[in-house]
């Protein structure tokens, strides 16, 4: 079934904190093992240690480079599935293997009803969602459906791989769709917002800004005190001049 | 867009399929005497090679072809199902106008008008796929669809020229509708090149980070080093020259050419006539082939701005 529930009974999604993001890529390594053996797997990688190696993600951090007033900064941004409110992925489906569950809004793909036609990663802006072409099927991030329910592991480990990968805290896990959780008032507190709003997409998944960095004034370096330094430094300085 | 060559294939020969099956039925409605006979079946025999080897093409891309028929289940939402189900609805008028026109019996006109009316349907869906992805900005306008229903009338109107001409029975009537409906086609992609080559793209790496408000946003590192399923599928980038030669190939092959064809044919022999409609023929496929090629290759998906495309 493609069609679009007409809401969530939750929001089941991440916010990424560009402010705190190293781009140390643990995330997309942690999801890589994750998923490799989880709902989707393999994840296949062809040629992996060949010329032109390639292979299926549901994670990849980008680096850019923004020039501030103050200077050039550099930010960190992990780039997956948003598990969008109004996902276009989904409707586009010919064959309802594309879904978006209505219990907690995760959007998945049916292995066994994909075609692979690849219509639904043409209608995603994200580039949320890459083929495998080993497969035949589309693959994409599934926010760890296997571990945020999974009874075998202990309770603090029930998030997604990238979340618990993460070593500075810019991932959050939680439900966007409860005004009182934690990552709804992460979201209040920090201005956080939606990628490509332009797109119509309403994203579940949230970016938290970087935080202005304090204006540093450099202050003027302490004169050398005495009389003796002073005439020491004149002479060096006629010296070298 | 990274232009498959099934896809190519797929659009350009069930296009020209399916605007021969709605032209024949233009044909048979006006009670043309022609199409009554064996070169409307030869007609219709022609459309089915062309819509059956386009459908079969077209689920080589798929990764998994023998569950195709699962494409037929969610018409509700998706413009690929509702393509699948109107091509294979249209089989059925079509097969039954076939039948009565080999059995000679005389033609219920429902049968023509249905085929005409699925057959275009068809091409609408086709053309609603890519216009309704809000992804691609040289896709998402009304001006693809109308593109895609003009070139499917002109080509099927090119291949029924060429089989009248060839039958000779062809007169200055048709020479014109075709020239007529190759110049609609032509002014209509004319006018599809010049706009998108002056649209804004909708999203950019401001928005698409969201770091826009902190000042200009460039791509610094790429996620990997080597190529991905997303710049492949999504990544592909013709150049610009290219593209304008192209476009002049198109330009000259689909339209151009096919039109003077019809109009000379008028006024030379019969014999010469069917030399030159036979010419016709081939420069309209790979003119084709060359404006489809770049329908995919031209455009850019809002995926690549991620990568500071």
């Amino acid at each position: 079934m493609t069609m679009l529930p007409p809401s969530t009974t939750r929001k089941l999604g991440l916010v990424i904190d560009l402010d705190t993001c190293v781009g140390c890529h643990a995330c997309a390594t942690s999801c890589k093992e994750w998923n490799d053996a989880g709902y989707s797997a393999p994840l296949t990688d062809t040629d992996p240690y060949g010329a032109a190696p390639d292979g299926v993600w549901f994670n990849r951090v980008h680096t850019y480079e923004v020039q501030t007033a103050a200077g050039s900064k550099t930010v960190n941004f992990p780039r997956s599935c948003l598990h969008c409110d109004n996902a276009p992925c989904v409707t586009v489906c010919p064959t309802g293997a594309s879904f978006k569950r209505a219990a907690d809004g995760i959007v998945l793909v049916d292995a066994d009803k994909c075609i692979g036609c690849k219509l639904c990663s043409w209608a995603c802006p994200y580039g949320a969602r890459e083929y495998d072409a080993d497969a035949g099927v589309m693959k994409k991030c599934t926010l760890c459906v296997d571990r945020i329910y999974n009874g075998n592991l202990p309770e603090a480990a029930r998030v997604p791989a990238c979340v618990a990968a993460c070593p500075t805290g810019a991932r959050s896990f939680g439900d966007l769709g409860d005004p009182a959780s934690g990552v709804s008032r992460l979201v209040r507190e920090r201005g956080g917002y939606d990628l490509m709003p332009e797109q119509g997409c309403a994203p579940v998944n949230k970016y938290l800004p970087p935080r202005r960095a304090p204006e540093l004034a450099a202050s003027p370096l302490p004169r050398p005190a005495g009389r003796f330094e002073t005439a020491l430094l004149r002479w060096i300085d006629r010296i070298l001049t | 867009m990274n232009p498959a060559y099934s896809i190519v294939f797929f659009t350009t020969a069930a296009g020209a399929g399916y605007g021969l099956i709605a032209i024949l039925a233009l044909y048979a409605a006006s009670g043309d005497a022609a199409s009554r006979g064996a070169l409307a079946l030869t007609a219709l025999a022609l459309a089915a090679v062309l819509v059956s080897a386009g459908l079969l093409s077209s689920t080589r891309h798929l990764g998994h072809p023998e569950r195709a028929w699962r494409a037929l289940t969610q018409w509700r939402s998706s413009w690929l199902s509702r393509e699948g189900v109107l091509a294979l609805a249209c089989y059925l008028p079509a097969l039954a106008w076939a039948r009565q026109l080999w059995r000679g019996t005389g033609v219920d006109p429902i049968l023509p008008l249905a085929s005409a009316a699925l057959a275009l349907a068809t091409v609408y869906a086709t053309a609603m796929i890519y216009a309704s992805l809000k992804t691609v900005d040289a896709w998402h306008r009304g001006a693809v669809p109308l593109n895609y229903l003009l070139l499917s009338l002109a080509s099927g109107a090119v291949l029924w020229l060429a089989l009248r001409q060839w039958s000779g029975v062809a007169d200055a009537r048709d020479a014109a509708v075709t020239a007529a409906l190759l110049a609609c086609a032509g002014l209509a992609k004319w006018r599809y090149w010049r706009s998108i080559d002056r649209q804004a793209p909708t999203s950019t790496l401001a928005s698409a980070t969201g770091l826009g408000a902190l000042g200009a946003v460039s791509s610094l590192a790429w996620p990997h080093t080597e190529q991905n399923y997303l710049l492949k599928e999504m990544g592909y980038v013709l150049a610009r020259r290219h593209a304008r030669k192209l476009r002049r190939i198109a330009a000259v092959c689909a339209f151009a050419l096919p039109a003077l064809a019809a109009l000379a044919s008028v006024a030379l022999s019969d014999a010469a006539g069917s030399v030159l409609l036979g010419l016709a023929v081939p420069a309209l496929a790979l003119g084709l082939i060359v404006e489809r090629w770049l329908f995919f290759a031209e455009a850019k998906h809002a995926v690549a701005v991620f990568y500071g495309r």
